[in-house]
């Protein structure tokens, strides 16, 4: 295909769109569909025919729009109009209502905080495109980066304007992206591989899982401009299996990007070729692990192996690979879109651009959210995330899932970045933020999470191996009422044994909520002390 | 890739050792195909027996104990059928902070089954997962497949109830 | 290419391509290892050859980082001796070691480095799980009570028999060595019965039929290119 059939696609398919008066996007994300919204799909497009409106009114299935807590959602983008809580019963309303103003029972105000204090790049797309058409993925842009690197610049230019933009790995841990990019570039090797890491483990985190399921071309289009700038000519998308629609829906966008000539050899008539398949997960939070997710590549038990040499170097099936988290590439195409530049304006002076967050917990707005770097805890929590509900007090965020910590009512100050966030014991992770309320114990929460480090070990060093389940003993002890000093004492020795000894990151962090808890609740684990009034003496 | 070798015949003239043939196949039978072929046996059959994963490991030249280590490695495969309704209750942190290890409990009571077990009859499987990414829908259980948001301690058995029918 | 740096205060030298631990070994310099055995691939798990390297943010374990110029290490810091120890108390509180009825008394490299690096009792909870032993092989038994993970059985007998009966079942602390699929080790097709497992074994896990308490004493003949033969009673 070549620039002209590529343009005219989207200009085709934009004109096609436009040919409506009315558009009704209804949201298909995994949440939504879950409480049955692909029933309202149909149920508003029987209703628009029975209307005889079916030339005049396009009914879109969209990916996540947000406020998955309140799903179903439905969304009138032509009179930005959003309906929550929609059921089959109030699709005759809803068609009845097009452009007479929204029916006030299932309106959801679109002008709070929630909605207002977002600034979307990665999401951008999500809510307004079907994931399941290329085209519409066209009309608004897509490929169009991809297009314009492949014909105008060299690879080094894509990885200067990656650097330019500041952009540092979304998994976590934030590694800066294009220097990423530029030692996999540098690594001899013919044959080099780009990894997309969709292996989205931290529980209460399904930012990644939107962003597959609403907008995979995105991801595509990251990764095939990341693979032209190391010369990589074959990649994987390692998708947890837990993650169906998102599997389907990027098989799905793989196959038409192969028939589009987006995949494959000569692309856009270039000398490029690049292909693209689908890797899946089975169920260990590990191989979120980089190392330990090459090795559940290549069909192998997902045990990390101590780096160097770092995947760079030495990746899958022993070539230099690049890998990088699905967020991370779903910002590549906007910054080569719009600039280095523009994207480093964004965020605070270390934490470039935005990050995607999973609010949830017990918090009043439960959903998707993407704010620029530098935002706080507190403008998250009761701006956008409306407050505690039921009149509940706030007791504490959790960030970083099992690698991260609780961060109480104090330090809801904090400036979400990678800096701040670690400063006070927890990570910026891959983005789950979990509020917790006066009702939760933080014991409870720090053993939970024990439990989930002691399972999900993969059992190959002893520290990680045997230290989990001996910490996660302890805590046990502690929450049962039979622990003493000592048993504290030792926990906290664990922790900092664990931590230091560990072979990868899951061993090296899992002491990180009890460390955090105990920095910041430490009265909550000596009340629970048998011998505690000792330790009041 | 393809590497010629003599095919190995599946266990038994079932169609459905077709589709995990195929998997095989579109990889070249290479030993790296294990994790994909064990998800289409998996997908195929429900689980994974000793017969599965020998021809498996046969087919792909993996060795037995490495097939075993694989399929024991990965929590999403399972080594004996499951019941003929399963219930997975979502212990991720959003999940658990609004109470679903109650919920769990609760279903335990009510099917007398350990989660990971299956009632005696095997009619039904109870499960637990690290998170089914639905935090927007906690306390979230799926239910052959289906998601049910929000769930209680209350209300748990009937809406389990509503998709299998009353049943065990 | 030879690089030159420090351990402990002593000036080496080295080959490009040599490990820390390799240096060490080589200017009789003590590293305590585990899992690590010379002749089969290094897989840095048991964690107690970890040193410390100026300018390193952790520690590095010393079986599998790779020397460089002007490198600074320290092998027997404060800090290390803790965690070492500790390390070994893991290990004795995961699994159940009884030394006086063990067939590996005073040849068993756990109990050898135990000694050396003065663990003399644990200051953890011993866990008592339930664990088995398979006799079904007509030479050979396997006691999962004695074993370690070090999965040293699991790598010679793939890397260098290779048969490749042993692998690992499961993870974490439900980690277990297996034989096929983890049936009986006397019922496998795979396992040639050579030994080679039950040679590399640091414990008691691995052991012949016949030898009662103590008896378990490694061959030195035995496979000379891997370095099997540990001097575990000349430093108690």
């Amino acid at each position: 295909m070549d620039h002209e059939e590529f343009l005219q696609i989207g200009e085709q398919e934009r004109r096609r769109q436009a040919e409506y008066r009315h558009h009704i996007h209804v949201c298909m994300a995994a949440g939504c569909l879950s409480s049955q919204s692909d029933k309202i799909k149909t149920a508003l497009e029987t209703e628009v025919e029975a209307h005889g409106e079916s030339g005049h009114c396009l009914v879109k299935g969209v990916g996540c729009m947000g406020l998955c807590g309140n799903g179903p959602l439905v969304a009138v983008p032509s009179e930005d109009v959003l309906y929550q809580g929609v059921t089959t019963e109030d699709a005759p309303d809803i068609v009845k209502n097009l452009g007479k103003g929204p029916i006030r029972h299932k309106h959801c105000p679109t002008d709070i905080p929630f909605f207002k204090s977002q600034h979307k790049i990665v999401l951008e797309n999500c809510g307004r495109i079907d994931p399941e058409r290329i085209e519409d993925y066209m009309a608004v842009g897509g490929y169009q980066a991809f297009m314009r690197v492949l014909t105008e610049l060299m690879p080094i230019g894509v990885i200067n304007e990656v650097t330019r933009s500041g952009l540092r790995g979304r998994g976590g841990a934030g590694y800066p992206t294009g220097l990423k990019l530029s030692t996999v570039a540098r690594s001899e090797g013919t044959t080099k591989y780009v990894v997309c890491n969709g292996d989205e483990g931290d529980p209460g985190a399904f930012m990644d899982r939107s962003v597959m399921e609403g907008d995979p071309h995105r991801v595509i289009e990251g990764m095939a401009i990341a693979a032209y700038a190391v010369g990589a000519h074959h990649g994987y998308i390692y998708v947890r299996a837990e993650y169906p629609l998102a599997i389907e829906r990027l098989n799905k966008a793989i196959r038409q990007a192969q028939k589009a000539g987006i995949l494959g050899q000569n692309i856009f008539g270039t000398n490029f070729d690049f292909s693209l398949e689908i890797r899946l997960g089975a169920g260990a939070f590990v191989c979120g692990e980089e190392t330990a997710l090459l090795a559940s590549i290549e069909g192998r038990r997902g045990s990390p192996r101590p780096r160097p040499p770092y995947p760079a170097a030495k990746g899958l099936w022993g070539c230099p690979t690049l890998i990088n988290n699905v967020e991370t590439f779903a910002n590549v195409p906007a910054i080569l879109r719009n600039g280095g530049d523009w994207f480093a304006k964004i965020g605070t002076k270390k934490s470039k651009g935005t990050k995607v967050f999973a609010l949830s917990g017990k918090v009043k707005n439960i959903g998707l959210i993407e704010v620029p770097m530098g935002i706080t805890l507190e403008e998250i929590i009761y701006d956008m995330g409306g407050g505690i509900p039921d009149g509940r007090r706030f007791k504490a965020v959790q960030t970083g899932g099992p690698s991260g910590g609780c961060i109480p009512a104090d330090h809801l100050g904090t400036s979400v970045d990678y800096e701040s966030l670690s400063e006070l014991g927890s990570i910026m992770g891959s983005g789950g933020m979990i509020v917790m309320d006066d009702g939760s114990s933080m014991v409870e929460v720090a053993r939970y999470f024990m439990e989930f480090c002691m399972s999900e070990s993969c059992g190959k060093c002893v520290p990680c191996r045997v230290g989990t389940a001996l910490m996660y003993d302890l805590l046990t002890k502690i929450a049962q009422g039979h622990a003493n000093q000592s048993d504290l004492q030792q926990l906290e020795t664990l922790c900092d044994m664990v931590r230091s000894t560990s072979l990868c990151g899951l061993g090296q962090s899992a002491p990180n909520p009890v460390m955090s808890t105990l920095r910041f609740f430490r009265e909550e684990y000596l009340e629970k002390l048998a011998d505690t009034e000792l330790v009041k003496e | 890739m393809y590497r010629h070798f003599t095919e190995i015949e599946p266990p038994s003239d079932d169609k459905r050792w077709r589709i995990v043939n195929a998997t095989m196949r579109r990889h070249g039978y290479h030993p790296h195909a294990l994790i994909e072929t064990l998800h289409a046996v998996q997908q195929s059959f429900g689980y994974l027996d000793d017969e599965a994963l020998h021809y498996v490991s046969n087919s792909l030249r993996v060795p037995l104990s490495q097939t075993y280590g694989v399929a024991t490695f990965y929590h999403f495969f399972q080594l004996k059928p499951g019941g003929r309704h399963s219930c997975v209750v979502c212990l991720g942190t959003a999940c658990y902070i609004k109470g679903s290890d109650q919920v769990l409990e609760r279903v335990a009571e009510a099917y007398d089954v350990q989660p990971g077990q299956t009632t005696s009859d095997g009619e039904f499987s109870l499960l637990t997962a690290r998170c089914i990414g639905s935090c927007g829908l906690a306390p979230a259980v799926v239910v052959d497949g289906d998601v049910i948001p929000k769930m209680t301690p209350e209300n748990v058995i009937e809406q389990i109830r509503r998709i299998t029918g009353n049943g065990s | 290419m030879v690089k030159t740096l420090r351990i402990d205060d002593q000036d080496v030298s080295a080959g490009t391509d040599d490990t820390i631990l390799q240096v060490a070994q080589d200017n009789a310099i003590f590293i305590p290892t585990l899992c690590n055995l010379e002749g089969l691939k290094p897989v840095g798990a048991c964690r107690l050859c970890l040193v410390e390297v100026e300018g390193y943010r952790g520690l590095a374990p010393a079986c599998v980082t790779r020397v460089e110029e002007g490198m600074q290490i320290y092998t027997q810091s404060e800090r290390l001796q803790t965690y070492r120890r500790m390390i070994l108390e893991m290990l004795f509180v995961e699994g159940n070691h009884v030394c006086a009825v063990c067939v590996s008394n005073g040849t068993c490299e756990l109990q050898a480095l135990a000694q050396r690096l003065g663990m003399d009792h644990s200051h953890l909870e011993y866990r008592n799980p339930a664990k088995s032993v398979d006799v079904s092989h007509y030479r050979f038994g396997v006691d999962h009570n004695r074993c370690i993970l070090c999965a040293r059985c699991v790598r010679v007998c793939d890397e260098i028999e290779g048969a490749h009966t042993w692998d690992l079942l499961g993870r974490g602390i439900q980690s277990q060595v297996i034989t096929d699929l983890n049936r009986p080790w006397g019922e496998s097709k795979t396992c040639t019965s050579c030994g080679k497992c039950v040679q590399v074994c640091p414990t008691g896990a691995l052991f012949k039929k016949s030898k009662a308490v103590a008896e378990m004493e490694k061959e030195h003949e035995f496979l000379p290119y891997l370095n099997t033969i540990r001097e575990v009673r000349s430093n108690g």
